[in-house]
């Protein structure tokens, strides 16, 4: 193989999606993702169990979609690539026993990657070398995350977290409270833009001076939730229609707000001049325009992956598998686990 | 050369066959490692009858029933192992296989096989004296089985006090499921989990109040 150019193929399936990414080096050659949101749509929210037995369906088709686009057969693989966590263990399971049969059949090497770091090195198909040190502001359904990447392959730490919801969660929750749709944010996001984000003043989870000693870059989600919930119910109670654009709009903006608040200045405090965002919520239109606004203020670039590689999706494992393969790490041999709980810290399982 | 591979009960176990016999066969002695033991497993068998993965000319997979988690691991590596390899897979009834192991250890009656199914139950069929499955398989609590046959499997295991007539304990395995295949003892079916129960999942009501 090319060690710079390695013909790398990801498996991801930590959540609802299973993702199978082939890329050469940082060029996207196959991005092919198949869904069961719709299966957990009626549930609010995603059921384990039916994700799992998704993943095992869809397993083979994916890969074999994958490898049609990109053009290539599986035995061209260079490595193989997965997401050993975090995530639903039942699902990452199915994913990393797939990936080990794959390897072990194919006779290549597979790398166990972590899923957070995978997020952010996808960003390296769309936007070329990953700047590094960077930070990475990560937001979806599942995680809420700040992060401090010196090495996307080995160097990877905590500055913040969510302490209680991840904000995809938020959009999810206040989504159902206005009737709208799972998964929440593409609507909340639409609705929003009817309304007016200074309508109500929601509040702004961990933001006081006393949570700023605290938790300085860590977020909040679940008061700004409740707050949300008894605003409707109040008006509900008082017979008055509910103003869903300008509910939607106060919301959004108080989650990106903090979001983008905390994370420039993290970026700020830590002298890192590049932020890159992730995850589902980063699809969110306000986020992106907001970050961009705050950000030159203070002379941070920031980069933001299409919406499609925002999500969770194989490309980004394949991309991170590739970085690690270019970077001269070594494989992960066939017995390492699939961990629900991996730390940010492990990039490499 | 045919590879074999069962995960429906807490243990992993893989065995080859070629040439009418079982060449090597291993069974994990840790419960609950699915994802971690199969892959070096089924590697470490190659190697030990000095194969290498090309050799393998078909895969066989225990397809259940069994804890689901554990059951996707196998099922997963054997349809992977096809599509890496080109080569055809096989799937088998885990309770079937574990009558043929029954009545290769003497059984010479009609018999209930039984695995764990948590939850207070278990899954079953039952099978006449030559070990052809009569009825199932199904999930039922201990007590709704049939009466009066011998059982074996894990009921008599995890239920001793239910059952009076029961056979040494057995579990299914891939050196018995890779004989059964090769000498069609077993119907085979697609490598598709056989699940017997639905995914635990509410419709949830409308949002809680919080005022
Ligand atoms: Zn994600």
């Amino acid at each position: 193989m090319t060690r710079d150019e390695p013909l790398v193929l990801g498996i991801e399936t930590s959540c609802d999606e299973t993702g199978v990414g082939i890329v050469r080096g940082r060029t996207l050659l196959a991005d092919a993702v198949a869904s069961s949101v719709e299966e957990h749509a009626r549930f609010g929210g995603v059921v384990p169990e039916v994700a799992s037995r998704a993943h095992l369906e869809a397993m083979v088709p994916t890969i074999e979609r994958a490898c049609d686009v990109a053009g290539v057969t599986p035995s061209d693989v260079d490595a193989v690539a997965v997401t050993s966590g975090p995530g639903l263990v039942g699902a990452l399971l199915v994913g990393v026993a797939a990936a080990k049969a794959l390897a072990l059949g194919l006779d290549k090497p597979l790398y166990g990657v972590n899923h957070l770091a995978s997020h952010v090195a996808v960003d390296q198909l769309e936007h070329g070398p990953l700047p590094e040190p960077c930070l990475a502001l990560l937001v979806s359904g599942g995680h809420s995350s700040l992060l401090l990447v010196d090495d996307v392959t080995t160097g990877v730490s905590p500055v913040g977290r969510s302490i209680d919801d991840a904000a995809g969660e938020a959009f999810d929750k206040v989504a159902r409270l206005l009737g709208l749709p799972f998964p929440g944010g593409p609507h909340i996001d639409r609705a929003a833009r009817s309304g007016s984000s200074v309508a109500i003043d929601f509040p702004r989870g961990l933001t006081s001076s006393r949570d700023l000693e605290r938790h300085r870059f860590d977020f909040s989600f679940s008061g700004l939730k409740t707050a949300v919930a008894r605003w409707v119910e109040a008006r509900e109670a008082a017979g008055e229609p509910v103003p869903l654009g300008d509910v939607a709009a106060s919301f959004q903006e108080a989650v990106c707000d903090v979001l983008t608040r905390k994370a420039v200045d993290a970026a700020v405090d830590r002298g890192v001049e590049d932020l890159l965002i992730g995850g589902g919520v980063a699809a969110n239109s306000r986020l992106r325009s907001l970050a961009e606004e705050r950000a030159a203020r203070h002379g941070v670039r920031v980069r933001v992956p299409r919406p499609g590689l925002c999500t969770d999706n194989g490309a980004m494992v394949a991309a991170l598998g590739a970085e690690m393969v270019a970077r001269g790490r070594a494989p992960s041999g066939l017995d390492f686990p699939a961990d629900s709980s991996l730390p940010v810290t492990t990039v490499q399982a | 050369m045919l590879l074999a591979l069962d995960t429906s009960t807490a243990f992993v176990s893989v065995a080859v066959h070629d040439d009418g016999q079982v060449l090597a066969g291993a069974t994990t002695d840790q419960p609950l490692l699915h994802g971690e033991r199969l892959a070096p497993l089924i590697d470490d068998t190659l190697r030990q009858v000095g194969a290498i993965r090309q050799d393998v000319t078909a895969v066989a997979v225990g397809v259940g029933p069994g804890p689901f988690t554990g059951l996707r691991v196998g099922v997963v590596t054997a349809r992977m192992l096809g599509y890496a390899l080109g080569i055809p897979v096989y799937g088998a009834g885990s309770l079937d296989v574990l009558a043929v192991r029954a009545v290769d250890e003497g059984v010479t009656e009609p018999f209930l096989a039984t695995l764990d199914a948590r939850r207070k139950e278990l899954f079953w069929a039952s099978y006449d004296e030559d070990g052809a499955r009569l009825d199932g398989p199904r999930v039922d609590r201990p007590g709704d089985l049939p009466d009066h046959l011998l059982v074996v499997g894990d009921g008599p295991v995890r239920y001793p006090a239910v059952f009076d007539r029961t056979s040494p304990p057995a579990a299914p395995d891939a050196a018995t499921l890779a004989d059964a295949v090769a000498q069609e003892r077993v119907e085979l079916v697609d490598p598709e989990p056989i699940y017997l129960r639905r995914p635990d999942a509410a419709v949830p009501g409308p949002p809680k109040k919080v005022s």
